[in-house]
């Protein structure tokens, strides 16, 4: 039997916010915990994240925004992650997001939101306990 | 100060103290092993005379308005006015924010300061694929300059000043600024304020990005020539810090790249053969108040001492006014929890606190509700009121610098001074700042800095309370919401600024600036003539980036 691969997941920033300093972070830290991270850098559209995510073929995709445009950018994400076939990577995001935006974000496909204040710990937890590796 | 013969004295009564400490940690153990700023800076439990015995006041703190300027710029400092109270405001469409600003003058506010929304910051219209999703909610969306006439609408601009934190586009902001001021009946010369208009900073840090280095630090000089001659009282550059820090770094860290970017403008202003006199005294700067309350005091004495000596002995200033670094400082962002947010306004008060005692010149006092989104009017309210409560109840404002000569305090400062200069002297070594951000050193560290901190929040070894400690649920506060039929309204005006201008005339400015950008030319009058026709901000910036090309992020962590 081989052995289980890593989980492997692209961190991801939507839209022109340049705020990175929790993407580089939560990186780093899926990093330490045993996963493998690719980091898109700044700036990427929904289809060049949904590109990237295919071509790399993660099982995680992790949103981090803190503009405000949450709520339009990632619901395009995973619009078009089920138009490409591969909604069975699971989408969660982090960021500057009202609570009373989470529910519409979770009905959008949106597995996970992690707001201001989450351990690193508490992530890395998440994703250990609910992704599953894709096939 | 006390003389040598006095020193032994001292030393035998520290180590009776240090006895006492002993036997007292005995039966009550110390809080902790290891004190440390938010910085991660560490402190000693107690400092004496000795920790300063070699601090020469004359030469290394002196009086308010003389060199070096630790203790303030002006003689008189806030016993003459009280820091500029200036909020950063932006949110939806140039007339919601007009109505914020009327909002914050009529409650007190004495500046203005002009966030706006991410596509205008990157040099996007409203219109533009990129905006999707963006537009005026992350501050004002300012496509032409007909939103900047409504932004102004009946706010004279002889009589506020204003600051626009705009980065890539600032020169178009800036000339559509003058040319509202001109339909007010206001003159360039008249008018004053301030645009960030800090490159290096945004690779570094706030990553709002359009060109590569070069060419960014190309049409920063050109502003900074075009004003000198033309428009005195503004403020060219904002020297940042801030984002620096908000990115992760430490104080030390702060400072020390805050002023290596300052090198760095003054040696490529030098290169333009500008008089060092003539431009020097128009940079000015902008730091980051953080909740490690001594930390900043010090840090802040520490950048006027530096950037003095700096500019006298490095660059070889003439002229006091060159050597004093005036400053802006915004109390820390990244200090604010979502967690039991009406604690932000006691953590914001105690930032401002620091950012008064450091002698700020103005500030802007974060709102409770930052954690979520933009403020609202009744989060702004209680800000501005925070920063009017320190100055006219609590006394603090009536000596200057109220802190020098505080054992502990001058140590600080003297020991941040220390740190900062090293790095400067590694940056130097790498060749100066744009090579070391092409290397990724300033960023590299930031990141390992923010990193660290996270995993003492993690750990429990730095507290936050309501995230770390003390942890309870807290009912959820009103936010603001933008409406969506403000971003309908953007892009009518827009689309119906693109059809009744007179766009050949667009045109020709846009091909002027088009030869302009490839050749040397100040670019500044030309784009003040493109403005003046309602040239959009992504029609000129469309040309930059074909002219000069694009950066992209490296994307490292």
């Amino acid at each position: 039997m081989s052995p289980k691969r890593k989980i492997r997941i692209l961190i991801a920033k939507p839209g022109l916010d340049g705020h990175d300093r929790g993407a580089r972070v939560i990186a780093r830290g899926f990093r330490d915990a045993g996963f493998e991270v690719i980091y898109t850098g700044l700036h990427q559209t929904p289809e060049q994240i949904v590109a990237t995510a295919i071509q790399e073929d993660v099982d995680v995709i992790g949103l981090s925004a803190l503009s405000g445009a949450h709520d339009y950018l990632f619901p395009r994400i995973t619009e078009l992650l089920r138009e490409e076939g591969a909604d069975d990577i699971t989408v969660i995001g982090g960021g500057i997001i009202p609570e009373e935006d989470i529910p519409e974000l979770n009905k959008a496909g949106v597995k996970a939101i992690f707001t201001p204040g989450t351990r690193i710990e508490e992530a890395v937890a998440w994703v250990k306990g609910h992704v599953k590796l894709r096939g | 100060m006390v003389k040598e013969e006095e020193f032994a004295e001292l030393r035998q009564g520290k180590g009776r103290w240090k006895k006492d400490l002993d036997e007292a940690r005995s039966k009550v153990p110390l809080r902790r092993n290891r004190f440390s700023t938010v910085s991660d800076l560490e402190i000693e439990g107690l400092y004496t005379p000795e920790d300063i015995k070699h601090l020469d006041y004359f030469q290394k703190i002196g009086f308010p308005g003389q060199y070096p300027f630790t203790r303030g710029i002006q003689p008189s400092m806030y016993l003459g006015r009280l820091w500029t109270m200036r909020m950063f405001s932006g949110l939806g469409g140039p007339e919601e924010t007009n109505q914020r600003f009327k909002y914050l003058l009529e409650h007190g506010e004495t500046g203005l300061s002009v966030a706006f929304h991410f596509p205008t910051l990157m040099g996007y219209d409203s219109d533009s694929s990129m905006a999707k999703g963006e537009v005026g909610k992350c501050g004002v969306a300012v496509d032409t300059l007909k939103d900047m006439e409504i932004l102004f609408d009946g706010i004279p601009l002889d009589r506020v000043t204003t600051s626009m934190t705009i980065n890539p586009p600032a020169s178009i902001l800036l000339a559509m600024y003058i040319v509202a001021a001109e339909k007010q009946g206001v003159n360039r010369e008249q008018i004053s304020g301030t645009i960030q208009n800090d490159m290096l900073k945004e690779f570094i840090a706030q990553k709002t990005l359009m060109l590569p280095p070069n060419p960014s630090i190309r049409l920063i000089v050109d502003t900074v020539e075009f004003c000198t001659l033309e428009v005195p009282r503004w403020n060219t550059i904002s020297i940042s810090g801030y984002h620096i820090r908000e990115a992760g770094a430490t104080a030390v860290q702060e400072l020390a790249f805050t002023l290596a970017d300052g090198i760095a403008y003054v040696e490529a202003c030098i290169d333009r053969a500008l008089d060092i006199d003539r431009f020097a005294p128009r940079l000015s700067f902008f730091f980051d108040a953080h909740i490690d309350f001594f930390e900043e005091i010090a840090k802040l004495r520490a950048a006027r001492r530096m950037w003095a000596r700096i500019m006298k002995e490095r660059f070889g200033s003439k002229s006091s006014r060159s050597w004093m670094l005036r400053f802006h400082t915004q109390t820390a962002g990244v200090s604010l929890t979502a967690q039991q947010p009406y604690n932000n306004v006691v953590r914001t008060t105690c930032e401002a606190l620091a950012a008064v005692l450091g002698g700020t010149q103005s500030l802007h006092t974060n709102s409770l509700d930052e954690t979520y989104a933009i403020p609202t009017e009744e989060a702004a309210f209680i800000a501005l009121r925070t920063q009017q409560v320190l100055a006219e109840e609590t006394g603090v404002a009536n000596t200057i610098d109220p802190l020098a000569g505080s054992y502990f305090v001058e140590a600080l400062t003297n020991r941040i001074e220390e740190d900062a200069w090293e790095y400067i002297h590694k940056i130097d070594e790498l060749g100066g700042m744009v090579k070391a951000i092409d290397r990724g050193y300033p960023q590299a560290e930031i990141a390992e800095s923010a990193y660290i901190y996270q995993q003492q929040i993690d750990s429990g070894e730095k507290t936050l309370i309501g995230v770390n400690k003390y942890v309870t649920d807290h009912p959820p506060i009103p936010i603001w919401r933008m409406d969506p039929a403000i971003e309908k309204k953007q892009l009518e005006r827009l689309k119906a600024v693109k059809t009744t201008r007179n766009n050949d005339r667009v045109r020709t400015h846009l091909e002027r600036i088009r030869r302009g950008a490839e050749g040397d030319e100040n670019l500044m009058p030309l784009i003040i003539d493109a403005v003046r026709e309602y040239t959009t901000l992504q029609e000129i910036c469309d040309v930059f980036r074909q002219v000069f090309g694009t950066y992209q992020d490296p994307g490292m962590f």
